[in-house]
């Protein structure tokens, strides 16, 4: 027990959670105290005691699921155990087969895909969970076509078995079912729950076979292999230019409590970042109430102007995720800042400002930035030389000694000119000039990258591939 | 000392006599911090019942709530103690011919002339307790190490008196709202809880045994809007508090069924953004038309 539990620490660790030795040994105690066989029990003290942090607690039941998982009978922690899911079945055959007096023999491999579909919208309809993890298990054996020892990542397997159960259609045929049900129309109200209702369903459904094919693939590999491959990055560590769909979800979601401690924080350190001369006017004047003895001493306390801000982003496909992420931060914290502008460009340059001025929806403006906007103007192909021109052009007498410039791109000016002249101006004129790149510094000047040629005339240029580098980068910028 | 429960199903039904719904997470941290004699640090979004799961706890083993609401600028004289100065200037001028100074200092700096706040007066409880230190973010990083020592060892240390240490470990529970990070040290002391909004079928439950005289049917329906409208991209989600103040809204309205318009009509007591509400409108009725 000892060495499995110090192996699990191991390997949340080079999952990236931060556990203490003390963490350690509260989690070695509590196991002690709660029977072994329950495993939500044992699941629950191990993350009271070893995670400290909501964000992380997904990366904990990964790596959970994976490690306790099947690993051997030795090993193994009752687990939904694989006799009583068999004997459900054959329950539930013998019902099918009474119910429609077909003699099908030959347990659920018989069952043909339509059947197979059929029983899943019973499943569904009914929200029955022990016939949904039987049908998880039945369908991965038999879409997911897993063969021993081929190189291929869970994704692929998960894809090919919901390719063939069609759950999307699904969807559509459990509406028609309801509401044949009710006879007749149901209200927009109604249809809406019954969707989200089937919705969370189908979604359960498919957890329960993502769980299966992770089960079956830790059989198959070993939990220390297939405990590497899963490993996923913490939300504040997904890099903004490989981040999938659900990356980007949960990276949205973090954003939010994220800017709040943010701005939080700022204003503390504004508030107390307040230690000032005697003002010695100001002392006097009170000493008047006091007969002039100077008894309640006034200071000058500082008050450090809020900067302006203007943020230049290139929205082109390759770095869209990542101005989108800076730009909601910063106008998420603008009280922070006197005033915040911002301009996006692909080849050509737009002002967007507006969008995030009427609104309180921050994901609605970046939204309208991404259609609305005016940003194309040859081919949209990024053209940093072209927009930083009609930037200067247009924009820059706006430019002045309080504001702070905020470039955001990678850069790769597809071999146009680099008009780097413009950066340089800026500097003249503004109070600091940033340049945030999303590319790891590895990449920096290779190919058609000219950051080097920009990053001369920047006050500084900054590598921000994750949120945490974005969130130290804007407290340094406040 | 003896253990306050014997298993986490005991927990979670004492928890239920209380009307506390708990589910297996909840009610197993609570077990281990017993068994552990650790504190609790629960977090979570406002509204979630975590306050609430305190002042549970402390209804169904029958103890007595003492309760430290954070904020900034608390300091050691209004959560550990303070010395009753107006008591001893008093002591002072009543014996001023009589004893000598040496006594009459010894004497002022005794028990009787300590101030007990929220922290000692836990742990120098005779009776059981059970100490909430609410919404702990709102301290100061630095306020936070007043509460160090009497999270991990149950003790005060008064310079003037010596050590004060509990004659019985109360259970703590610290409540945050993640408007920061505490600090590790803080963390590493504590078992962590994170309360989430509920599932639906644990919400309606919810809205069973709080709301009085509500329908299956009814509750079920609350349940089912509020779990939709949660999973709308809003600027704050509905908390459970607020599912509750609107299903009483509608017993109130005498209202038997929930229909799109209703819905609409009554929005504003679950969300306090107008932009949320009228996001949630459009989504509720004319999403499918």
């Amino acid at each position: 027990m000892l060495d499995l539990l110090a192996g699990f620490v191991t390997e949340l660790r080079n999952a990236g959670l931060p556990v203490s030795l003390t963490e350690n040994l509260d989690a070695m105690e509590a196991v002690q105290h709660i029977p072994i066989e329950d495993r939500d029990a044992f699941k629950y003290a191990l993350g009271a005691t070893l995670v400290k942090n909501s964000a992380h607690w997904r990366s904990f039941e990964t790596v959970f699921e994976v490690y306790f998982s099947m690993r051997g009978p030795e090993y193994k922690l009752v687990e939904g155990s694989e006799d009583e899911l068999e004997q459900m079945w054959r329950e539930m055959q013998e019902q099918m087969k009474q119910g429609d007096g077909r003699g099908s023999s030959g347990g659920m491999d018989a069952l043909t895909p339509e059947e197979i579909a059929q029983m899943l919208m019973q499943a569904l309809m009914n929200g029955d969970q022990a016939l949904m993890r039987a049908l998880a298990k039945q369908s991965v054996q038999r879409f997911a076509g897993m063969e021993p020892g081929r190189p291929v990542g869970g994704t692929y397997y998960l894809y090919r078995t919901l390719r063939n159960l069609d759950l999307e259609g699904m969807l559509q045929k459990l509406m028609d079912a309801s509401r044949q049900e009710v006879g007749g129309e149901l209200t927009a109200l109604e249809e809406r729950l019954e969707k989200d209702e089937y919705e969370s369903r189908i979604e359960q459904f498919k957890k329960e076979i993502e769980a299966e094919i992770r089960r079956r693939l830790v059989a198959d590999r070993g939990a220390e292999a297939m405990a590497k491959t899963l490993r996923k990055p913490l939300p504040e560590d997904v890099e903004f230019m490989h981040a999938s769909r659900d990356e980007m979800q949960a990276l949205k979601k973090s954003l939010y409590p994220l800017t709040r401690k943010l701005a939080a924080r700022l204003a503390r350190k504004r508030r107390h970042g307040r230690k000032g001369p005697l003002d010695f006017r100001n002392t006097v004047r009170h000493s008047l109430s006091y007969g002039g003895t100077p008894a309640e001493p006034k200071f000058k306390y500082p008050r450090p102007a809020k900067p302006e801000l203007m943020v230049v982003a290139d929205i082109s496909g390759s770095v869209a995720a990542f101005a989108r992420f800076t730009l909601m931060l910063v106008y998420a914290i603008q009280n922070q800042f006197s005033k915040v502008r911002s301009f996006v460009f692909i080849d050509g340059i737009d002002e967007v400002t507006d969008f995030f001025k009427g609104t309180e929806d921050i994901s609605e403006a970046i939204h309208r930035v991404n259609t609305e906007a005016d940003v194309v103007w040859v081919d949209g192909h990024s053209d940093y030389g072209h927009a930083f021109e009609v930037f200067w052009e247009k924009y820059g007498k706006d430019v002045g000694p309080k504001t702070t410039v905020l470039f955001l791109g990678d850069a790769r000016n597809n071999y146009h000119a680099s008009q780097a002249w413009v950066i340089k101006e800026i500097r003249q004129k503004a109070r600091q000039v940033y340049w945030l790149n999303p590319e790891p510094r590895s990449y920096w000047n290779t190919g058609d990258s000219i950051v080097g040629e920009y990053g001369a005339h920047t006050d500084g240029t900054y590598e921000c591939r994750n949120l945490r580098q974005l969130e130290a980068f804007v407290e340094k910028l406040v | 000392m003896a253990p306050r429960f014997t298993s986490v199903q005991q927990v979670r039904e004492g928890l239920r006599d209380v009307n506390y719904l708990a589910d297996d997470g909840i009610a197993g941290v609570a077990f281990l911090a017993d068994r552990l004699a650790k504190p609790i640090l629960v977090e979570g979004p406002a509204g979630t019942g975590k306050t609430q799961l305190a002042k549970s706890i402390a209804d169904m083993t029958g103890a007595r709530l003492i309760r430290l609401q954070c904020y900034e600028g608390l300091d050691e004289s209004k959560a550990l103690y303070e010395w009753n100065y107006k008591k001893q200037l008093l002591r002072i001028q009543a014996d001023k011919n009589s004893e000598g100074w040496s006594e009459i200092h010894d004497d002022i700096f005794s028990r009787e002339f300590l101030l007990t706040r929220p922290l000692l007066e836990a742990i120098s409880a005779p009776d059981p307790v059970v100490l909430l230190i609410d919404e702990v973010d709102r301290v100061e990083v630095e306020t936070e190490a007043l509460l160090l020592e009497i999270l991990s060892e149950y003790q005060v240390s008064i310079p003037e008196l010596g050590t004060i240490t509990a004659t019985q470990i109360p259970m703590v529970f610290l409540t945050s709202n993640n408007t920061r990070e505490l600090s590790e040290a803080l963390k590493r002391r504590c078992l962590y809880l994170h309360v989430d909004y509920p599932s639906m079928e644990r919400e309606k439950e919810i809205v069973l045994t709080k709301v009085e005289g509500i329908t299956e049917n009814l509750a079920d329906q609350v349940a089912r809007i509020v779990r939709s409208i949660r999973q709308l991209d809003l600027k704050k989600s509905p908390s459970v508090s607020e599912t509750l103040d609107w299903a009483r809204t509608i017993m109130l309205l005498n209202i038997e069924t929930i229909d799109a318009q209703v819905a609409k009509d009554t929005l504003h007591v679950l969300l306090k953004y107008q932009t949320d509400i009228a996001k949630a409108a459009k989504e509720l009725s004319v999403d499918l038309v």
